[in-house]
């Protein structure tokens, strides 16, 4: 739990670990129903596909302005001399 | 004016032969949202200024006889998970609780144009996470037909808020059913169009793969009517198609002689005997309108919640690791380190559902579990699909129920994630398959709960689905 939870950047605390452990078991009990059905010879679907025409979901390539910078940065919590602002990344 | 049994062509046909001015109705549609929204909690927000400035062009262009458009004064609500410019859109989540977008999506932006009047945004579960509302970090919804009772999700607000009248027809999104589930528990009409008929642009994503935006109206008509106006091909989403859209409300003549129906025996033996009795006599009136009945298969359905369940918290999981307190939402302010201000900005600001989806998505995407679950879970949605092409070369359209059972009390299924995700098996198959579906209100059980009865047909003939929910309403329901 605690490894996934860290590849998730999520941080769980002792009683969220305790449940999440149980709810998960459970869901993935549920999930191995899966392995009744034998798909040694089907393809896997990524996407919903239908008749299209070539090309018909590419746009026109036309330059379009992108958000302005004081836009783009007015619902960061942090921002300064036109960046986001975070916690320091490098130990000095 | 009493805007709660209003319909799209009434407020046509009243503004057009001046009997009121869109600014009153308008007026008159925010005055009743206020004193009647906090009984249900439907509605998160009121946008009283940008509805009485499209009123007002409304007026203006009738005043000088332009020609109006589809939704001419038509008082809308828009689901918390589509941005609005300029208007906060939470999402149903604490993360985003601060967030004003800057851009409207393009459904947003289309109704806009039709002249629609943007009432307020609608509560939905967390990330439209959800089957009863109650992720929601603003409070659970009530249902207007019983406030003991949960709205269905995950747009519970957008449906609470036709049945209960503070808007006139709503947008919402649906993964897994989010769309069809609620109207169905609020008894009204909802929609999920074809994957890529409505263009996503602007919807909050969820699981990319399975996300569309739908509609709701309190008339096939009116959810019809809507769903026109958003559809067809964006260039600002690849994923949107470039088939022609129908003019759908014009072809609703209430003549379904010769409409093949399939019902698959999967999704009638589950159901709690009174809603699958209600949808069965809604079948008898079909076949009464002159509708032929017969019996198919769709032999993967009872595999669909496990698939389904893989396949979105997967993309779910990496939808979601873009809120990390960086660029748009609230960040949890005790943190040394980078690092630190990811996991403390997710685990304060999400809700457990969010969390659940995280976890398991992650798990099942994570290095050696990648074959065994989400591969797999593709390659059962190719199943899933296939199942459906089968029953689709015998029938033009298959008839089930929408949901096992009717609205569960608040808090019922809450501590139970499981019994919450099989509620969702007569739904998610669409979604997988990515063909149209819609729920028509099908009667009310002995309790007063409404039913609703599902239609799925081929890909981008929603105009087929339309048609049979019209005649059936023209018919009078089951009542």
């Amino acid at each position: 739990m605690r490894y996934v939870a860290d590849l998730a950047n999520l941080r769980l605390d002792g009683e969220e670990i305790v449940r999440m452990q149980k709810d998960l078991d459970e869901i993935l009990t549920h999930i191995d129903k899966l392995n009744e059905l034998d798909t040694s010879n089907v393809q896997p679907m990524a996407q919903v596909l239908y008749e299209q025409e070539e090309g018909a979901t590419l746009r026109a390539d036309i330059e379009q302005p992108p958000l302005a910078n004081d836009i783009a940065l007015a619902n960061a919590p942090l921002a300064g001399s036109g960046c986001f602002k975070v916690p320091k990344v490098i130990e000095r | 004016m009493d805007t709660r049994a209003l319909t799209i062509g009434e407020i046509h046909e009243g503004l057009s032969a001046k009997k009121f001015s869109a600014v009153e109705l308008a007026s008159e549609a925010l005055r009743f949202a206020e004193t009647e929204n906090p009984k249900t909690n439907a509605l998160l927000r009121l946008a009283p200024e940008r509805a009485l400035a499209a009123a007002e062009q409304v007026d203006r262009k009738i005043a000088a006889g332009e020609p109006l458009g589809s939704l001419a004064g038509v008082p809308i609500a828009v689901k918390d998970v589509i941005v609005t410019k300029g208007l906060t859109t939470t999402c149903g989540s604490r993360l985003l609780e601060t967030f004003v977008p800057p851009y409207d999506a393009t459904a947003v932006e289309r109704l806009e144009q039709a002249g629609a009047l943007l009432i307020g945004k609608a509560n939905c579960d967390e990330f439209a996470m959800g089957s009863s509302n109650e992720n929601s970090a603003f409070g659970p919804v009530r249902n207007p037909h019983a406030p003991d009772r949960v709205p269905g999700g995950s747009s519970g607000g957008s449906a609470a808020s036709v049945a209960q009248g503070t808007s006139v027809v709503a947008l919402g999104s649906d993964t897994g059913g989010s769309v069809r589930q609620p109207a169905s528990f609020c008894g009204v009409v909802g929609v999920t169009p074809t994957y890529g008929r409505v263009s996503r642009y602007g919807l909050v994503a969820f699981a990319s793969s399975l996300d569309h935006i739908g509609t709701f109206g309190r008339t096939v008509k009116d959810a019809a009517t809507l769903l026109k106006t958003i559809a067809g091909r964006d260039p600002a989403d690849s994923t949107s198609a470039a088939a022609p859209v129908p003019d759908y409300p014009a072809l609703l003549d209430g003549n379904i002689k010769g409409v093949r129906i399939g019902l698959p025996k999967e999704y009638f033996q589950d159901a709690v005997s009174e809603t699958a009795g209600l949808v069965t006599k809604g079948v008898k009136v079909l076949e009464k309108l002159g509708a032929t009945v017969k019996e198919v298969n769709l032999p993967t359905t009872e595999y669909a919640i496990a698939c389904y369940y893989i396949i979105c918290t997967a993309e779910a999981s990496a939808n979601l690791a873009r809120y990390d307190g960086v660029r748009y939402t609230t960040r949890s302010p005790h943190s040394e380190t980078l690092s630190d201000m990811y996991r403390n900005t997710r685990g304060e600001g999400f809700g457990a559902e969010c969390k659940r989806r995280i976890m398991l998505g992650t798990y099942v995407l994570s290095a050696g579990y990648y074959d065994a679950y989400y591969l797999k879970a593709q390659k059962v949605r190719t199943l899933i699909a296939q199942d459906f092409a089968d029953a689709f070369r015998e029938v033009d359209a298959i008839v089930t129920p929408v949901s096992p059972f009717p609205a569960f009390k608040l808090g019922e299924k809450l501590d139970d994630p499981m019994q919450m995700y099989l509620s969702d098996i007569y739904t998610i198959t669409c979604d997988l398959a990515g063909i149209p579906g819609m729920s028509v209100p099908c009667g009310k059980t002995a309790a007063g709960l409404p039913v609703g009865m599902q239609i799925l047909t081929r890909h981008f003939d929603e105009a087929g689905m339309f048609r049979i929910a019209d005649a059936f309403e023209r018919a009078g329901g089951v009542d």
